[in-house]
């Protein structure tokens, strides 16, 4: 195996807040040295570049198994490397859900194949019925790193608490939507000024509010793990940040569509801003960046959401949720770094070391003796979205035709260069 | 009378489709308002110049079901001289999996120069128009506009107020949430000087209707204070039942519209309504069937006229467009 050096980068490490310019030694896989100029068999000028850790995403669907015309396992690692990717997590909710031993076993051989590293969300209830439980304990030997209903919250508050402290035991981290149903029943969008215009449906901000609040009680009785899975909006912030302050297992996520869009992306009904949680208003996405800075918000996530055209050109109230993430986040977080107030190492921190801590994997960091799963960016690298380019087999974005700053032009996983932008 | 042209002061009617007010600014709806006064003359409607469509293709494409706005359309086209063919698709292809985007481009493989669209999903006739070369009406989508209804209500007020309607008050009453005709006379009220009062229960306005430019009431003696007009709107009878009033009887009683809630408007005042009507649920049959009170038979008959206008002048529009392409090559 080669070894590469990376010379005159900016070394950003938010586990230990280095933020210097350094040379960078890697060797059979791992990070062996820093500071000094060894040989090597590949050199790498990272002048004006940034080295960061590998980023780790948490949310990522796949159409694999059952909707692989969307994405597989395999394409959506190519998009992930392009996007400076290196660790994912796959959701349970595919065909058929993710519920079984059997089937983590199957993600694990499938992302074996890639150089990505791929790691399983299970179904914390059976089928994502909302009611009976899975075998958490042994999906979790199996190798499972969250649990996870989907998109679907789990209604039944008794079964919310049941599920929390029957996973306390193994320490199973359980991520939950803050939906409540009925008040978004029918929504499909933020409930405010557009959407009275629009004549669309509204999803209130207290729909995410009164769950978020539900399950914070439940994890305080029980003293289960307790994810908040993508909050939106600017009270549920404060509700979390009220709640760190005392003794509960709590993290919450937030999708980098949140962060950078707001309902007015959805202009005249264009339905690829079309987003669950819904794009909210501005005083909300200003929220959400102030929470990833104070570290209200633990984890940025992709939400990569791969559905066809045919599935996404239709009136907006039939057109189907989500967007292609993998590829962008890093590029549209960047560009909020320029443009916006969002904090660089915050946003780094909540792709990297608060993702592997919240997961317990020893990745997302730069440190010697660690896994050389490291990034190459170039903060000021601009980039015209064309989302025919994307490398997900799903093209549905709505950063199509914007203008970003900043990309990913080096993936690194394990000692390997997996991508290259200028190659 | 001669025939006009869609222009007036030399500002030529230019838009290519009618999907919603907000498309259109002053000059617009007065060309529009203009001719669809020339022709509310019975003379002309009854015999119209009918190669103002002649060789045209009108199809009226509903996905919902509507009586009087459809055979309105089907009839100005007529008496304009198109050819018109009317489709129900509620019954057919989209039972069949066939998406709108699927039936647009087969449509528009007919190569239709007008096509009027009622869908269930709000902004679906923006969807369509993106996608087919001809001119598209929208005859109502979902919750979201129905800008037609609104210019023929303006129109009907035109005649009742001899042409002066800037500086009128006038409140739009019941269900405000699920009615695309409120949103359009909103903003075209709006426009043209109106002062626009929303009266309804909570339940039944948007939560953010006072940022549109209105005031809200939720009490019709406060609502109707010194109002010229009273608009009254359709309820929905399955919204009736407890899901966002409590009961028929409820509703009546405090905001349907008899004799002494119209008392609190100012002396003469007028009401309307887009029908069809629910009498005795949101308005009584006595006020209904006044004829020194109600507009609403006007309102139907304005109905043709306005739907002549505005076909007339997405005609001219596209005429002129050619015009202008043939000129450049």
């Amino acid at each position: 195996m080669k070894d590469i050096l990376i010379t005159n980068a900016r070394l950003m490490d938010p586990a230990s807040n280095r933020d210097e310019i350094t040379h960078i030694y890697i060797s059979n896989g791992k990070i062996t040295n820093f500071g000094e100029r060894l040989a090597a068999t590949l050199e790498i000028d990272g002048t004006g570049l940034i080295a960061a850790p590998g980023l780790i995403d948490m949310r990522v669907i796949t159409g694999e198994p059952g909707y692989e015309h969307r994405d597989t396992i395999a394409s959506a690692a190519e998009a992930a490397m392009a996007g400076g990717v290196t660790t994912m997590v796959m959701m349970p909710n595919t065909s058929p859900v993710i519920d079984d031993i059997s089937l983590i076993h199957y993600i694990e051989r499938q992302g074996a194949e890639t150089p990505v590293n791929v790691y399983t969300a299970g179904a914390v209830t059976k089928g994502l019925d909302g009611e009976s439980l899975t075998e958490i304990g042994l999906m979790r030997a199996a190798g499972a790193v969250m649990f996870a209903n989907g998109d679907k919250p789990i209604i039944n508050a008794q079964i919310m608490r049941r599920i929390l402290s029957y996973s306390a035991s193994f320490n199973a981290l359980i991520a939950h939507r803050p939906i409540e149903p009925d008040l978004s029943k029918d929504g499909v969008m933020h409930e405010g000024d557009l959407s009275a215009r629009l004549g669309l449906t509204g999803i209130p901000a207290a729909a995410e509010r009164i769950i978020a609040e539900r399950d914070i009680a439940l994890a305080e009785l029980t003293g289960g793990r307790l994810l908040i899975d993508m909050i939106s909006a600017q009270s549920t912030v404060d509700v979390i940040r009220r709640a760190k302050s005392r003794d509960i297992d709590l993290t919450c996520s937030v999708s980098f569509n949140n962060l950078c869009l707001n309902d007015l992306d959805i202009g005249d009904y264009r339905s690829f801003a079309k987003l669950d949680p819904p794009l909210r208003e501005e005083a909300d996405r200003q929220a959400l960046i102030a929470g990833v800075n104070d570290g209200t918000i633990d984890v940025i996530v992709s939400a990569h959401n791969p559905q066809g055209a045919g599935r996404k050109r239709l009136p907006f109230a039939e057109a189907s949720y989500g967007a292609v993430g993998l590829e962008l986040m890093l590029s549209a977080g960047l560009t909020l770094t320029h443009d916006d107030n969002l904090d660089l190492m915050a946003f780094l921190r909540a792709l990297t070391i608060n993702p592997a801590q919240v997961l317990g994997l020893e990745r997302g960091q730069i440190c010697e003796g660690a896994a050389a799963d490291l990034i190459l960016i170039d903060p000021n690298r601009p980039w015209h979205v064309d989302n025919q380019t994307l490398k997900s087999r799903s093209k549905n974005t709505p950063f199509d035709r914007r203008r970003l700053t900043g990309r990913a032009v080096k993936t690194i996983i394990s000692g390997e260069i997996v991508f290259d932008l200028d190659a | 009378m001669s025939l006009p042209t869609a222009s007036i002061d030399g500002y030529p009617f230019e838009k290519r489709h009618c999907l919603a007010i907000r498309d259109f600014h002053r000059a617009d709806i007065e060309n529009l308002l203009a001719l669809g006064a020339y022709y509310l003359d019975l003379n002309v409607q009854k015999s119209p110049d009918n190669s103002v469509l002649r060789g045209k293709t009108l199809v009226n494409l509903f996905f919902e079901n509507s009586t009087r706005t459809e055979k309105s359309f089907e009839l100005a086209g007529r008496r304009l001289g198109a050819d018109v063919i009317s489709m129900n698709i509620g019954a057919s292809s989209v039972k069949k999996g066939e998406t709108l985007l699927d039936t647009a481009a087969t449509l528009n493989a007919m190569n239709p120069d007008l096509l009027v669209v009622r869908h269930g999903s709000s902004g679906a006739p923006a969807l369509l128009s993106q996608k087919v070369s001809c001119s598209v009406v929208n005859a109502g989508d979902g919750m979201h506009a129905h800008p037609t209804q609104a210019l023929l209500d303006a129109l009907t007020l035109r005649q009742a107020f001899d042409g002066q309607i800037d500086g009128l008050r006038i409140a739009i009453c019941g269900d405000i949430r699920h009615s695309r005709v409120a949103r359009s006379n909103v903003a075209l009220l709006n426009m043209l000087g109106c002062e626009v009062r929303l009266v309804g229960p909570p339940t039944l306005i948007p939560s953010d209707a006072d940022r549109w430019g209105v005031s809200v009431h939720h009490d019709m003696e406060d609502g109707l204070a010194g109002c010229d007009v009273v608009m009254m709107l359709r309820l929905q009878l399955e919204r009736m039942n407890g899901a966002f009033v409590p009961s028929k009887r409820e509703y009546f009683h405090f905001y349907g519209l008899d004799r002494r809630k119209l008392g609190f408007a100012k002396p003469g005042a007028l009401v309307m309504h887009p029908g069809p009507m629910n009498r005795g649920v949101e308005i009584s049959s006595d006020i209904a069937d006044d004829p020194n009170v109600s507009l609403i038979t006007q309102q139907v008959e304005t109905g043709v006229a306005m739907r002549m206008a505005i076909l007339h002048g997405l005609s001219d529009a596209q005429d002129r467009q050619k015009g202008q392409a043939e000129l450049l090559s």
